[in-house]
């Protein structure tokens, strides 16, 4: 085992295939125009990831501008709280603008500016990724267009207001569901009709290849500092579980990603089951089917004849009926196990993570936190769990308030 | 020889350009659908594209964005759009394409899909999200049902792709003219392009589409091709005569005839 934790151990499991497959997942469905463009950003990524120079970038920008690493807290009042193992969280609440989601847009800035594009696109659910791109933009001196659902726009209203500030243009999705699966669409309509000088920032494990593989690699720092950090902490390189919330996958596959290989560590998802399974809801793998979504294939929710169906979840995040090949993939290889969680269990797990560790977590986590009790109990005391604290609660705090 | 190789080939020896157009299936209503093909058929159109609706049209402008969206608002299925195929096929020779997104074609099973399309007459299909490297799944069910597969080019794919895509498509190539979506405005030098493509295309008919809205925008456009192909401007028609309480069906298809009339040929008066 390497005790270099830049390195992942990715010796066994390597997908995707050059192609950009994930098992069956994967692949590029889109439209011609995007085919060169996303060839183009294959052998740019490609020379980026091997370049010296773009590592030392990136890594400097995570240590100086992100604040990484971020720590690896023991949540000890939690712990003896829930009685059972070890409690762990990851800090990405930290991380500069609040989420996990700033790794990957500085990831995506720099490969952008050295393809020489000049005008950046995104979408986002939550407005996590709008804003980390939004200052990415403003930190690069950059043009910035955020599309965002026009139902989002009202419940992440403290979001939309930032990306503002920071001199992004918030431009409404008033198709379908209004939320981010439209708010995709229609950043990929624009990109069509923008391919040359304009780069597609997703904000998560999805779309066409090279991004899921892409957006993985940006975010696996999370995992690799985890690695280095248990060691220091417990004297072992790996814990007994990993535990992340799903919605696109990103922040998930960050923290799962080096440990892949270390088949002993039990990687769970928690994803949105909303109203509850027979409700509306998100919970993409536990109710969904194989399907092409946003220029992947992947698992969906669609309804018999194929038409997207609409998702639901308190946290808009997590409020998307698709979700990145790669999990689909594990899931088919018994590698991870996902979980529905409801809304109500996630406004819980907001509480109970506040009260008991004085940290308030984005909604998206809670669903994770609702995991914790179970496989604490499950695993026992001399167990280690880590829960990766994607992102803080400041944004969500009116919809909170309103559920409480 | 495909009923679209024969069409093509019989225009070209008569000299002119073919002009394919674009009708979303269940639009603007269920009902209105094939009386508006059958209009269309009358007024010289040289190939059908039949929509099959999806909720998420990645490559589509409002027009028919909107004309997918009020489609699926009547609960129109992939079934139907295989009825009004086969319809349409029991009264005219006129090739027939279903155009469509793969998640839908998918859910159906590539297989079974063929297998029915062929059946209905159906002699080929377009899916606009399915490049070539991620056709497999459909190809081998397409040539065993007799289906031609279209697929698309656009400005800025390169020649060596282009070839390689000619290898590989029948019925025609799809030259998409702008980099955009369906009904956005041309611009840029489509001209060039195009001359590029007509070098390049030579195992099969090269067509053009998307943001062709007048005989002069066609004529033009189709300089370097064998053809034109109008989808938004049509449905935008359709849409605004549909919409207006005031007119009788009989108007509205004397006024889709009339409209594709001067599409293809620059006047209303039937061709000599
Ligand atoms: C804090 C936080 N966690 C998780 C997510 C879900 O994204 P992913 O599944 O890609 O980590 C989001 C998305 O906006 C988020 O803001």
């Amino acid at each position: 085992m390497t005790n270099n934790p830049n390195i992942a151990s990715t010796e066994r499991y390597d997908a995707p295939d050059a192609t950009g497959h994930f098992g069956t997942y994967g692949g590029a469905f889109v439209p011609e125009i995007l085919y060169p463009v996303l060839e183009e950003l294959k052998s740019a990524y490609a020379e980026a990831r091997v370049d010296p120079e773009f590592d030392k970038q990136y890594r400097d920008l995570l240590r100086e501008y992100v604040g990484r690493p971020t720590p690896l807290s023991f949540c000890d009042r939690l712990t003896t709280e829930l009685g059972g193992a070890k409690i762990y969280a990851k800090r990405e609440d930290l991380c500069h603008t609040g989420a996990h989601k700033i790794n990957n847009t500085i990831g995506q800035i720099l490969l952008a500016q050295r393809m020489g594009k000049t005008r950046i696109i995104a979408e986002t659910g939550a407005g996590q990724h709008g804003v980390a791109t939004a200052t990415v933009c403003a930190k690069f001196g950059l043009d910035c267009i955020v599309y965002m659902g026009s139902e989002d726009i009202e419940r992440q209203r403290l979001n939309v207001e930032r990306m503002e500030l920071l001199g992004a243009e918030v431009r409404p999705a008033t198709s379908g569901s209004q939320t981010l699966k439209d708010a995709t669409n229609e950043a990929i309509r624009d990109w069509v009709s923008n391919p040359i000088d304009t780069f597609y920032i997703i904000g998560s494990v999805v779309g066409p290849h090279p991004y899921p593989m892409m957006v993985r690699d940006f975010h696996r720092v999370i995992g690799n500092e985890t690695r280095a950090q248990l060691l220091e902490k417990e004297g072992r390189e790996t814990p007994d579980a990993i535990v992340a919330c799903v919605g696109g996958g990103s922040n998930a596959i960050g923290i799962w990603y080096p440990f892949i290989n270390d088949k002993d560590v039990q990687l769970h998802g928690a994803e949105a089951a909303g109203e509850g399974l027979n409700g509306r809801h998100a919970a993409t793998l536990a109710k969904g089917t194989p399907g092409v979504l946003h220029g992947a294939m992947s698992v969906m929710l669609q309804d018999h004849s194929g038409q997207v169906e609409i998702a639901h979840s308190v946290s808009a995040g997590l409020d998307y009926p698709g979700i990145g090949p790669e999990h689909a993939h594990l899931r088919d290889l018994d590698r991870a196990q996902y979980h529905p969680v409801t809304d109500e269990e996630a406004l819980h797990g907001v509480e109970l993570l506040s009260q008991t560790e004085g940290i308030i977590p984005a909604l998206e986590t809670a669903h994770a936190v609702h995991l914790l009790p179970t496989l604490a109990d499950q695993l026992g005391e001399d167990a280690v769990i880590v829960f990766n604290c994607s992102g803080r609660g400041d944004k969500d705090m009116e919809t909170i308030a309103k559920h409480r | 020889m495909s009923r679209l190789d024969k069409t093509f080939a019989d225009l070209r020896d008569r000299g002119e350009k073919a002009m394919g157009l674009f009708l979303t299936n269940g639009f603007p209503n269920p009902d209105a659908t094939l009386p508006i093909l059958r209009a269309i058929d009358e007024a010289g159109v040289d190939f059908v594209e039949l929509g099959m609706p999806f909720s998420d049209p990645l490559a589509e402008g409002l027009p028919i964005q909107r004309s997918s969206e009020r489609a699926l608002s009547h609960g129109v299925t992939m079934d139907d759009a295989f009825e009004t195929a086969a319809a349409f096929r029991e009264e005219s020779d006129t090739p027939l394409l279903l155009m469509g997104y793969v998640n839908p074609v998918l859910k159906y099973g590539a297989e079974r899909f063929c297998e029915r399309a062929s059946e209905a007459g159906v002699d080929g299909v377009i899916l606009p999200d399915v490049p070539p490297e991620e056709a497999r799944f459909i190809t081998d069910a397409a040539q065993r049902h007799d289906l031609d597969i279209v697929f698309l080019i656009a400005p800025n794919t390169s020649d060596e792709r282009i070839q390689r895509i000619d290898k590989l498509a029948s019925g025609f190539v799809y030259a998409v003219s702008v980099t955009g979506l369906t009904g956005s405005s041309l611009s840029g030098d489509v001209d060039a392009y195009l001359h590029r493509a007509r070098n390049l295309v030579t195992d099969n008919a090269l067509l053009v589409g998307f943001g062709i809205k007048t005989h002069e925008d066609a004529m033009e456009l189709s300089q370097h091709t064998d053809g034109f192909i109008v989808g938004s401007a049509l449905i935008n028609h359709c849409a605004d005569l549909w919409d207006a309480p005031s007119l009788s069906d009989e108007e509205r298809l004397a006024s889709v005839r009339s409209f594709a009339r001067k599409l293809k040929y620059g006047t209303e008066a039937e061709p000599a």
